[in-house]
This record gives structure tokens, C-alpha cells and sequence, in this order.
């Protein structure tokens, strides 16, 4: 199989991921939209690893993961803050900071 | 197999990172180990000695990395005097940052809450609120961001990059979560930041793997090199150039440009006062000096090979440059909120610093630098007048035992933020009103203040890279953002406040009081704050008829003062006497090793 496909495919996922995040109203649905274009990251990485034949990629993709990781402790202790506080964790209705 | 090669570590070339990261990890450990009764001040002196241990070694290095630039870690930090001179600036701007940070001025609760983790409004909160507990960890944080900043402006991989845009990202959303009154706005105001943070953190590491797909590295130098030997231009061009784009987005993010700025209002709003302050001008020197070492290592391999793709590089920045001043001048003139001001004020600098970025060529490095120090010192100093304007309630009648009551009658609640409010602060606290003038005055670039000097380099920048018209353009940008500092001035100096003090809280409310706080100090009310009306509630001063708010300046009990005092100084000189600070950022447009 061409090994292209997977480039596509990565950056299939990359664009749901980023619709999800522009779309999606749930913080946690967004949040996981970010997890989606990271992780299409990693393939893509992986993938240009194959192709130019060097490991570089393959170790970006781990360094990727724990950033992804690191993140998600980070967010969703936020995110559980204001549920905890509102009841709700809808991006809509974390609306006091306009003008 | 292959022997295992030691890599060889330039540790002195590293020692202001190191400092400044294993005191942060320090940090972590005192909070573990040290009574609670010494922590707090600990803590602070660590990051105090931390910040200006890593000065002193950046110091140091300088004269031997201005004749000779190095790389560290193969590559991984790569200390050119752009990069050093950009790691001292955040070094100097967050040792001010922090002293802002550390002053709980004289009514004895600093910015921060007691417990961040507590629910807004519930009897825990109050319960740690009344035992005095502090959030200590805010000073590792802080120095944990800082040593991100100072990797993100100094390394020439990408993935370093990109750790480092999540080491100084990570506890910046944290710290705007912690503020002590208006939680549910710091909250707020972290989600957002978090949220469209990580979005714009994927993007840049997306474009990474196009970049690395194009070129088979990461590191901007080699990038450059491949593009110049022209292999695998033809036809795989649209990886380099979609993946330079997603990087420069993700930067331009956390620069704050147009139209990337969503967050900026918001965030810097409800964060913390005095993390607004170190957020505004620390990030924006780590964001701007990363975007400038991409944009110009990338046009380095570009420009030679493929000027098409270089011209349309520099559309690209010269629209964002536009769109940033038009955006930040325009919506900056119809705020209310001094935060806000001050945030749009921010995206207007993030333009002028575009302006001069676009012309592309060797100067504007150093004249950038120079802008980078000249706002940083008028932001910090003019957020850290910020937390000192507040608000009293006065109760009539007896006086009240719920909090700390400062000199006066009343009760000292959160920052009065309404600009309206700040009407005739000149005659109540005049130095501060004078302090905060200076500070204004320079993000207007008036001359004699540092902003002037800074404004004309990046103007300078944009000229001779050809760009006039875009300089002509700054220049009418910057004369329309004059009206909206000198809008806050007149309010300060020529109105005055109102004589009588509104007796209702209603009028108290009209008057501009209503961004308000959370339970914090507040009026105990029946009804849990977890109700359905709870995000109402806890988002304004609750005022009874016996009660009426004015607006009254806190004295600092030290450092807050000492930052201000610095800034305006420094504001000063830069602004009269450039030339020694000229003559040492000329050195650092020496920018490719």
C-alpha cells in the first residue's frame, strides 16, 4: 500500500479533530478534539519517519505523547473546576468575559 | 553495537535555564518540606535569587556568546545573542513580575485564593479563607514559566520549541485560575485560555510534522540548508509552506495577533492582576522572539530558492500586522475595563512589533528586542498600579470584622476596574497616577519615554525592508491608540471623583462596580452559591442599602512598590538616555551561528 495514504489519513483526522474543537460546544468534547489532531500528529510523524528512514520522527511522536499527556492533567482539572462551581461543562455557558 | 558517546554539554551555556528550573523543582520540594509558617517567604526568595542568578549568568555569558554563538545539546538550545538577549529581558521582566506577584499590600491577602481547588462560594472556601491558608505553588509555577519562556526564545528545534511552548503554557493556565476574588471569571478566564491554548499548540505541532515530512528534521538551521539545496522542492513545496504557515499560527497565537487574539481580552481580564501583568510581558517576548527566529531562519533557506513562497510569507505577516493594530486600536478605544484596555493595548503592540518583524531584515532583531523591554516595563508597571486601586465597601452603622480592614473605615474588596471608577485618582494617590501616566505615555510612544525609541525602530525596521507604506501605517495606528491612553489620563487627572458616594447599592452597581467578585468578603446572602443563580451572584459586589462602595488605593507594603518604581525608571531612562541599552541589543542582531 502507498504509504502516502497514511499522510492523508493523518491529515483527515488533524481536520476532524480541528472541526470538533471549532464546532463541539462540551469542553470535554473540545478537549478531545485537540487529543485527536495530537494524535494525528504522531502518525504523521511516524509515517515521515518511514519515508525519509530515519528515527527522528518515531522519537517526536513519544516526546508528542507526553505533551498530550501533560496536557490532559492540566485541562481537565480546569475543566473540573468550573464543572464543580457551574454545574456544566458547556463552553457556552462560560460567558461572564466579553466586551 | 555502537560505543555510547557522551554528548558534550556546554553546562555554563546552560546554567540560566538550569537555575532557573531547578529552582522551580526547589520550589515544589519546599512546599513539601518547609513550615508553613516560613514557606511563603522562602518560596519567594528562591524565585527572587533564582530569577537574578539566572541574570547574572546570562550576564556573564554574554560577552563570549557575542563573539562566538554556540549550540547546546546538539543543537538542542541555541544561544545566539537574539536568544540571550531575549532569555535576560524575561529574566528582568519576571524578577519585576514576581515582586508584583508577592505583595499582599497593607491588607494582608495577596491576589491569589486561599485554596484554588475550593469551590467558589462553598464553606470550604470560607473555612480557608478564615485559616489563612496560602496558595504557595504559584511561585514554582511561575518559575516553571519562566524557564519555558526562556527555552521557547532561545532554541533552534522545533520540538524543543514546542516542549517549551508547553512548559511555559501549562502553569500559565493554571496561575490564571487561582485568583482570589472573581473566581468565576479566573476560571473562565483559564478554560479559554486553555482550550484555544491547546488548539493552537496542535496546529504549531502539526505543522512541525509537515515541516519534518518536507525536510526529514526539525532543526530550523538544517531546514533551511534542505530548502537550499533545492531537492524536494518541486512538488512537495505545500508541506513546507502549510507547515511553516500552522507554526507561524501557533505562534502568532501566543503573540496575540490578529486574528488569533480571542483569548487575549478574556484571559488577561480574568486572570489574577498580577499574573495578567507577568503573562502580558513575559510570554510576549518569548512568543515574538520564537516567531522571529522561525520567520527568519526559514526565509534564510527560502528566500535564496523560492522568492514566491518568501513574498507570500510576508503577505501573510504584513495582513496579521495590520489587522492586529487596526484591531487593537479600534476595539481598544470602546473599553470600559482597565484590564481590557490594557489587553487590547497589548494586541495593538503585538501589530507595531509585526510592523517591524515584516520587513525582514538583520536590525529590526535588536530593535525588536528593545520594543520587547520597553513594553514589558510599562506593562508590568502599569498592571501592578492595577492591584492597588480597589474597591471599599463602608458600611454605615458598625464596622465590619469579616477580613482584614485596612487604614479607613470599610472593607478593601477586589481591583476597581472600571475605568469611570478611576476618576480623581490623580489627587488621592498622585505618584501612582503619575506612575501609571508614564506607563501610558510610553505605550503611546510619546518621546522621552522608552516606547518613543522602541516605536520608531520598528518603524525603521519596516522602512528599510521597503515596507513604508506599512510604517506610515503603524504610525497613524499608534497616533489613533494616543486617544484611548490619553482617554484614561483625562479620567484620572481633570475629572473628579464623585464628591458624594452613591448611598444606595444600586446606583453602587450602576456606577460601573458590576464585574464584581465572588463571595469573597461579601455580604453572607441566603441561597447556595452552587444554585442555579450562582454564576449571577457571584459575579457582583453585593451591596446592601446600608452600604455604598468608593474606590480607594491600598498601600503596597513593598515590592509592588519597588516594581513600580523600577518600571518608571527604567521607562525613563530608556527613553532619555537609549544609547547604552541600544548599543548592547545592536550587538544581538548577530543572529545565525
Amino acid at each position: 500500500m502507498d504509504i502516502t495514504n497514511y499522510v492523508v489519513l493523518a491529515a483527515v483526522l488533524f481536520a476532524i479533530g480541528a472541526t470538533t474543537v471549532l464546532l463541539r460546544r462540551n469542553a470535554i468534547v473540545v478537549f478531545m478534539g485537540v487529543e485527536l489532531m495530537l494524535n494525528a500528529t504522531n502518525l504523521a510523524f511516524v509515517t515521515f519517519a518511514r519515508m525519509h528512514g530515519d528515527l527522528t520522527g518515531q522519537v517526536l511522536a513519544f516526546f508528542v505523547m507526553v505533551v498530550a499527556a501533560a496536557e490532559v492533567v492540566v485541562g481537565l482539572a480546569i475543566i473540573v473546576t468550573i464543572f464543580r462551581t457551574r454545574r456544566s461543562a458547556s463552553v457556552d455557558d462560560v460567558n461572564l468575559l466579553r466586551g | 553495537m555502537t560505543e555510547f558517546v557522551a554528548p558534550e554539554i556546554d553546562w555554563l551555556a546552560l546554567a540560566p535555564l538550569i537555575v532557573v528550573l531547578g529552582a522551580g523543582v526547589v520550589g515544589v520540594l519546599i512546599e513539601a518540606f518547609v513550615p508553613e509558617k516560613v514557606r511563603r517567604t522562602t518560596q519567594i526568595v528562591l524565585a527572587l535569587a533564582a530569577l537574578a542568578g539566572a541574570f547574572a549568568f546570562i550576564a556573564v555569558l554574554w560577552p563570549q556568546i557575542v563573539v562566538q554563538p554556540v549550540q547546546v545539546v546538539g543543537g538542542s538550545l541555541t544561544l545566539t545573542p537574539f536568544a540571550l538577549g531575549a532569555q535576560g529581558i524575561i529574566a528582568v521582566l519576571a524578577f519585576l513580575g514576581v515582586l508584583v506577584v508577592a505583595d499582599r499590600t497593607t491588607t494582608g491577602q495577596d491576589a491569589f485564593a486561599p485554596a484554588a481547588s475550593a469551590v467558589p462560594g462553598t464553606p470550604y472556601e470560607d473555612l480557608a479563607r478564615r485559616s489563612g491558608l496560602e496558595q504557595t505553588e504559584i511561585y514554582p509555577l511561575l518559575l516553571f514559566a519562566v524557564g519555558g519562556m526562556m527555552l521557547f526564545a532561545s532554541t533552534d528545534d522545533l520540538i524543543v520549541m514546542f516542549i517549551a511552548l508547553e512548559v511555559l503554557s501549562l502553569p500559565l493556565y493554571v496561575l490564571c485560575a487561582t485568583a482570589r476574588r472573581r473566581r468565576l471569571l479566573s476560571q473562565e478566564a483559564a478554560a479559554k485560555y486553555f482550550l484555544l491554548g491547546a488548539f493552537a499548540s496542535a496546529l504549531f505541532i502539526f505543522g512541525v510534522a509537515l515541516i519534518y515530512g518536507f525536510a526529514g528534521t526539525v532543526r530550523l538551521l538544517e531546514i533551511a540548508q534542505r530548502v537550499q539545496q533545492g531537492l524536494p522542492l518541486e512538488g512537495m513545496s505545500v508541506l513546507l509552506v502549510s507547515g511553516v504557515l500552522l507554526v507561524v499560527v501557533g505562534l502568532l497565537f501566543k503573540v496575540g495577533a490578529v486574528p488569533f487574539h480571542a483569548w487575549t481580552p478574556d484571559v488577561y481580564t480574568g486572570a489574577p492582576t498580577p499574573i495578567t501583568g507577568f503573562m502580558a510581558a513575559c510570554t510576549k517576548v518569548a512568543a515574538v522572539a520564537a516567531l522571529v527566529e522561525v520567520l527568519y531562519r526559514i526565509s534564510i533557506g527560502v528566500g535564496g530558492v523560492s522568492p514566491d513562497i518568501m513574498r507570500q510569507l510576508q503577505i501573510v505577516i504584513v495582513v496579521v500586522a495590520i489587522l492586529t493594530m487596526v484591531v487593537g486600536t479600534v476595539v481598544g478605544m470602546v473599553q470600559t475595563d482597565v484590564k481590557r484596555l490594557l489587553a487590547y493595548s497589548s494586541i495593538a503592540h503585538a501589530g507595531f512589533l509585526l510592523v517591524g518583524i515584516a520587513g525582514f531584515n538583520a536590525p529590526v532583531q535588536s530593535s525588536t528586542l528593545f520594543y520587547l523591554l520597553a513594553y514589558g516595563l510599562a506593562t508590568i508597571g502599569a498592571f501592578a498600579v492595577v492591584t492597588l486601586v480597589r474597591e471599599r465597601r463602608i458600611t454605615s452603622g458598625t464596622g465590619e470584622d469579616n477580613g482584614p480592614v485596612g487604614e479607613g473605615e470599610g472593607v478593601v474588596l477586589g481591583e476597581a476596574t472600571e475605568i469611570a471608577q478611576w476618576a480623581g485618582l490623580g489627587r488621592k494617590a498622585p505618584w501612582l497616577t503619575a506612575a501609571f501616566a508614564l506607563f501610558l505615555l510610553s505605550m503611546a510612544g510619546i518621546p522621552l519615554t522608552a516606547g518613543f525609541i522602541a516605536k520608531f525602530g520598528a518603524f525603521t525596521g519596516a522602512t528599510t525592508g521597503g515596507l513604508w507604506w506599512l510604517a506610515v501605517l503603524g504610525v497613524l495606528a499608534s497616533v489613533v491608540a494616543v486617544a484611548f491612553y490619553v482617554r484614561v489620563l483625562v479620567v484620572m487627572v481633570f475629572q473628579k471623583a464623585p464628591d458624594e458616594p452613591e448611598s444606595t447599592g444600586t446606583e453602587a452597581v450602576e456606577a460601573g462596580l458590576s464585574t464584581g467578585s465572588t463571595s469573597e468578603d461579601a455580604v453572607p446572602t441566603s441561597g447556595g452559591a452552587v444554585s442555579a443563580g450562582a454564576a449571577a451572584t457571584l459575579t457582583k459586589v453585593r451591596v446592601t442599602s446600608a452600604q455604598r462602595i468608593v474606590v480607594t488605593v491600598v498601600r503596597s507594603r513593598g515590592p509592588a512598590a519597588v516594581a513600580i518604581a523600577v518600571c518608571a525608571i527604567a521607562t525613563v531612562i530608556l527613553g532619555v538616555f537609549p544609547s547604552p541599552v541600544l548599543g548592547l541589543v545592536e550587538q544581538a542582531s548577530k543572529f545565525v551561528p
